[in-house]
């Protein structure tokens, strides 16, 4: 008999490869799914209220209940995402439970333990984690990790901190790169990692599992921009939905991160796109209020 | 030689990435000039939906099919599997209808159904044994086919019957997904439908890379 592996790293990570020059859109309904599908989305993210929307009430932000996310896996054909909160291990295996296709463990909502993510190892289901810097990225990866994205400020529509965080990522592997070998204990130290996780992402030139950008965009530049960058595809929470037309802004959304390294394209998809969100600026947003900065 | 990868969304550079081991010219196709001079093309993994629209928004569609006319070798892995059928279970997304085969996407469930197994597949190099390695393959999310025409030739099964690999003359498609593997054998076998004498089965042009695994994290 033939051994059938289910629930392996190979499998988990190898999903979100094919997720790769896609975008992800947050989605609050099955109407809304459903206009994300249409519009080429390659995967939704289930949730009750967009980052701007928990962002605004405040309160305490939970798993999405799941009947709602149960509505959303039935009407489309496509991978569907949900969060649980960071460390929230039950909230993890209740999704798993329903068949969720990927798990984010996200600062979006309100942490369940400020010390400890989730062992994200013990799942058949993949994870999806945020990131500011290289040794955050690590960290979620040695956790069990099958995918990296940026954390970004979500619900702000202001790409900068998802920027910052590109950036951060790409230039400590440009850094490591260059570094000599007697080093790497100590910066393996100074991250918080593994010397052998920090060793393969040196030879590998890049994180050693896909890595998307999200938290703040909500053009199709600001898409391009995080391709440019790097990024491996893009999650648009807010951005879509908050908009003025949002099968619009998504269909134009997915084409700029296809075509992200052609202006005349980006200059097309760009036209007449009605109003975007309405942003907040990061930088405007006292320093308790930043989701970034939750749980490292 | 010069192959053509659909790099409208999904897992392309994989299979750019195993081109390149083999020596073989890959390139991006995004727009219709970029098929101009390509010897054949790999539609790769990914999400079907998605590459069924950019497919028709950029007018990829034709050109394919006019390459598929003109006798050159096309291969679909998952998505590309799903792409290539004649028909497919659903309304959605809209297949190019150049294999007559029918097909099911998400045949197994959803992403925690995803798996990995050994299979024997039809048409492999020998080694020096006389028999094929297994080939170990990734099935992602992945499709099987449901109708083979007589026209079709099923180069792999699972034991409990479905299709997933399958040649019609030039045309090739596998529900699983060799370029996540390190084994280039179905990258060779393609090559060989193009250009016998290319880096095909028997030709060894390449050392074959281990598969790329995150250390500490568990099988």
């Amino acid at each position: 008999m033939v051994d059938v592996l289910t629930g392996t790293f190979t499998v988990k990570s190898g999903h979100a490869q094919m997720l790769k020059g896609g975008v992800i859109m947050d989605v609050v309904n099955a109407e809304q799914a459903k206009i994300a599908e249409e519009a080429g989305a390659v995967a939704v993210m289930a949730l009750e209220r967009v980052p701007a929307d928990i962002r605004a009430d405040g309160g305490v932000a939970r798993m999405t209940d799941p009947a709602v996310i149960l509505g959303i896996m039935d009407r489309v054909s496509i991978p569907v995402m949900a969060k649980c909160r960071i460390g929230h291990f039950v909230e993890a295996q209740v999704l798993e439970a329903i068949g969720i296709d990927y798990i984010d463990e996200s600062e979006v909502l309100t942490p369940a333990d400020e010390v400890h993510h989730v062992w994200k190892h013990d799942f058949q289901v993949p994870f999806v984690c945020g990131c500011r810097d290289l040794g955050e990225a690590l960290r979620r990866i040695s956790e069990g990790a099958a995918m990296i994205r940026t954390k970004g400020e979500a619900g702000t529509g202001d790409v900068v901190e998802a920027v910052r965080h590109m950036r951060a990522v790409q230039d400590a592997i440009r850094k490591l790169r260059n570094m000599p070998e007697d080093e790497l204990v100590v910066e393996a130290r100074n991250l918080g990692v593994s010397l052998d996780l920090l060793q393969q992402t040196r030879e590998m030139g890049r994180l050693p599992v896909v890595n998307f950008a999200a938290g703040g965009v909500a053009t199709p530049t600001d898409a391009a921009l995080m391709m440019q960058l790097g990024a491996d595809g893009v999650f648009v929470g807010s951005g879509i939905f908050k908009s003025g037309d949002p099968a619009q802004r998504g269909y134009s959304i997915v084409q700029a991160v296809t075509h992200y390294n052609d202006p005349k394209i980006l200059a097309d998809v760009s036209k007449d796109l009605g109003e975007p969100m309405v942003g907040i600026s990061a930088r405007s947003i006292p320093e308790e209020q930043l989701l970034a900065t939750r749980s490292i | 030689m010069k192959i053509g990868v659909l790099a409208v969304q999904g897992d392309f550079a994989e299979h750019i990435a195993v081109l390149r081991r083999l020596d073989v010219d890959g390139r991006e196709v995004r727009l219709p000039e970029q098929l101009d001079g390509v010897d054949g093309l790999i539609i790769p993994g990914g999400e079907s939906t998605t590459l069924s629209r950019l497919m028709s928004i950029y007018h990829l569609r034709e050109p394919v099919r006019a390459m598929a006319e003109q006798g050159k070798a096309i291969w679909g892995t998952c998505a590309g599997m799903i792409m290539l059928a004649q028909e497919i279970t659903e309304a959605d997304p809209v297949p190019l209808q150049l294999m007559d085969i029918g097909v099911r996407r998400n045949a197994f469930g959803r992403q925690i159904d995803s798996f990995e197994q050994d299979l024997d597949i039809a048409g492999l190099e020998l080694d020096s044994g006389g028999k094929a390695e297994p080939f170990h393959a990734i099935f992602i999310r992945a499709p099987v086919v449901t109708r083979v025409g007589p026209a079709v030739e099923t180069l792999a099964v699972l034991p409990d019957g479905p299709a997933v690999a399958v040649r019609q003359g030039n045309l090739m498609a596998t529900s699983f997904h060799p370029e996540l593997t390190g084994d280039a054998r179905l990258h060779r076998y393609f090559l060989s439908l193009i250009s016998p004498d290319g880096p095909g089965p028997g030709r060894e042009t390449e050392t074959p890379a281990p598969p790329k695994r995150v250390e500490g994290c568990r099988r």
